[in-house]
């Protein structure tokens, strides 16, 4: 499970990073799409790859806290998707209206020569 | 639990339920919005000047943290802290002040340009004001977030071609930084398997060894999201344009977001990596030091290539960044106590310059700075237009151009670091902790590095009293026929009222050092701070 978790973020990471460095502005939304996909997957990683255990101790105050997935990156990953959700969208937004103004889906706004 | 305790929470919640209460009046209203805005900000200045009294007022000495306030009286590292020391109370009021100068100029015409000004403007606070008093590492994010989401609207305020094709820049670059950011974080998490500021800082120097890489990787990762919001050679390359493009009050706002950069460098590097963090104290310092030096190299270049005013006060900014950077890295006390005056006094100063630039610019012709510098170039200075120089002499400078002229020298002055104002005393402040004079008589060995900066920090007040007196003398003294702008007097003022706070600042500049030495010594004790943050977290709030 790790090994594909890695490949995935690597795999994410890589796409990301290339489409970002394009001229085009629609590349760059799917690239930071993609980063922001990596990274999210990432935080989770970070709370340690654990299956089948429960987030919190039962009610009874009992648990294995040995075994026991950590909450906190989750809380995070919903953070930082909320985050990145609202921000892409404003991204998006200022890409249409650059597009409208300049003409061109140049990031620069003009083709390079 | 103390009442004024509470005054922490405000600079968050006043400035949000401000904001969001604006956005409920119609866009037409303008004067409505307008005075709730500026009660509002009326407001969290003078809360903020309470909270640097209360900060100073520390109990127990010099060295000892002020106050922490468990967010919803959880107790401190399971839970959100808010932290108020010497050092975020300064920032605080800084940003108040420069907020309150801006959204003052604003009044004249940039609050109507588009919708809702005041709302981001009051979000942008809220998110400085949470930067600058979270003692969380993921809580820093999300106001890091909240400051930058407003200051993507406020850039794109005004519209047009050059605010879009700059925000465009602005926020990709932001975005790839902010998942920088999340990175460092969660790589620090994972090793640390905490996110409270006080509570890393306690756990490191007990770190296994095996762990160490991990752990330096993350805070680097972190750093470099830092150092893109400080604009860092070869991280600040979008500063110059996207502060050119922004509206001049935003400008002058946006001088404060790249200190939020320094201040958490600062913050950070010297309660993670201070003394006691065993093998990994001093981590990253080298790399801020040779940073700071790049950054002050090219700001200089970039400060005399400039054109165009904007771009002259673009790279002001990245020379104070360069300049701080630098001292942050040296680590010393002295010099970061100098850094801090430094920082308050170059943080007016070019917001202020920010605001004038517009004034002046209303009078000169579009195109007249190429035409200026173009002319320079060829020493084409034809005999016609010396004889009409000629004429003019002995004419009575029109008021409005003679206070823009002086306000313009003024922050020459300031940024060149020059004796009569407080730029000068920021410089000598920084330089007698790098030289170690306050050992006199026990002369230590200098390194080869702090000789380059120490040079470096004169050559850039050199440069940019050269720049500014070239564009001076272009715009109040050159101009074939002088067009007297039309100022308002609420456009002048708050210019007038920072560059007074600099005067009051070389006035008081005992005070001011007293305080920000207070400031750096504290910060070089993270033991207090822990204390202070855990200490309180686990009894004080609990009593109840």
């Amino acid at each position: 499970m790790e090994l594909t978790l890695a490949i995935a973020i690597g795999v994410l990471t890589g796409s990301g990073v290339w489409l970002v460095l394009r001229p085009r502005t629609y590349q760059l939304v799917i690239g930071l799409s993609l980063l922001s996909y990596a990274v999210n997957l990432f935080i989770f990683s970070m709370g340690r790859l654990r299956v089948g255990a429960a987030p919190l101790l039962g009610a009874d105050g009992t648990g294995n806290p040995s075994n026991y997935a950590d909450p906190v990156p989750q809380a995070l990953v919903l953070t930082a998707i909320v985050i990145g959700f609202a921000t892409t969208a404003l991204l998006l937004v200022v890409l249409l209206v650059s597009r409208g103004l300049t003409g061109s889906d140049h990031v620069d706004g003009r083709e390079s020569r | 639990m103390d009442w004024t305790q509470h005054l922490l929470v405000v600079p968050i919640l006043l400035p949000l339920v401000t904001g969001a209460a604006l956005l409920l009046v119609d866009e037409t209203r303008h004067t409505l919005k307008a005075t709730v805005s500026l009660a509002s900000m009326l407001l969290l200045l003078g809360v903020a000047m309470k909270l640097m009294g209360m900060a100073d007022g520390a109990p127990g000495g010099s060295g000892a943290l002020s106050s922490s306030y468990a967010v919803a009286n959880w107790p401190a590292p399971f839970a959100i802290v808010l932290v108020l020391d010497r050092l975020s109370a300064l920032m605080l009021a800084l940003a108040a002040v420069i907020a309150l100068a801006s959204l003052v100029f604003s009044l004249a015409r940039w609050h109507r340009a588009g919708p809702h000004f005041h709302t981001l403007f009051q979000l942008l606070l809220m998110g400085l004001g949470g930067a600058f008093l979270t003692g969380d590492l993921f809580n820093l994010f999300v106001f890091f977030e909240v400051t930058l989401a407003a200051s993507y609207g406020l850039l794109l305020h005004g519209s047009g071609v050059f605010r879009v094709r700059s925000g465009l820049h602005y926020i990709s670059i932001n975005l790839a930084a902010s998942l920088l950011f999340l990175i460092g974080v969660s790589l620090i998490y994972g090793v640390t398997g905490t996110l409270n500021m006080a509570d890393l800082a306690a756990r490191l120097p007990a770190i296994p060894a095996e762990d160490r890489m991990l752990l330096q990787a993350g805070a680097a990762v972190l750093g470099i999201a830092f150092l893109v919001k400080a604009a860092m050679w070869p991280l600040g390359f979008w500063l110059p344009s996207a502060y050119m493009a922004a509206a001049a009050p935003i400008a002058a706002i946006f001088v404060v977001l790249t200190k939020v950069g320094v201040y958490a460098l600062l913050r950070l590097s010297l309660l993670l990596f201070g003394s006691p963090a065993g093998e990994l104290t001093g981590f990253g310092g080298t790399a801020l030091l040779w940073g700071g030096i790049a950054t002050l190299v090219f700001a200089t270049s970039g400060v005399l290539a400039s054109q165009a005013m904007g771009r002259l006060a673009g790279y002001s900014v990245l020379i104070s960044s360069g300049t701080l950077l630098a001292a942050v890295g040296m680590g010393d006390a002295t010099v970061v106590s100098g850094a801090l005056f430094y920082l308050v006094s170059s943080t007016i100063s070019t917001a202020a310059f920010f605001m004038l630039i517009e004034l002046v610019e209303r009078a000169r012709e579009p195109g007249a700075d190429l035409l200026a510098v173009t002319l320079e170039a060829y020493g084409e200075e034809g005999d016609g237009a010396k004889e009409h120089e000629d004429e003019e002499v002995g004419a009575a400078m029109p008021g409005a151009l003679a206070v823009l002229g002086i306000c313009f020298g003024c922050i020459a002055l300031l940024l060149a670091g020059l004796p009569p104002l407080s730029g000068f005393i920021a410089k000598f402040a920084m330089l007698t902790g790098m030289l170690n004079l306050d050992g006199l008589g026990a002369p230590s060995e200098i390194p080869v590095r702090t000789w380059l900066l120490v040079a470096l920090v004169i050559l850039s007040g050199l440069a940019a009293l050269v720049a500014m007196m070239r564009t001076g003398i272009r715009t109040f003294w050159a101009p074939l026929e002088s067009i007297v702008p039309r100022v308002l007097v609420v456009e002048v003022a708050p210019i007038l009222a920072l560059l007074a706070l600099c005067l009051a600042m070389t006035v008081g500049g005992g005070a001011m050092i007293s305080y920000t030495d207070a400031a750096a010594r504290s910060l070089h004790d993270p033991a207090s701070y822990i204390q202070g943050v855990l200490g309180t977290g686990m009894t004080g709030s609990n009593v109840r």
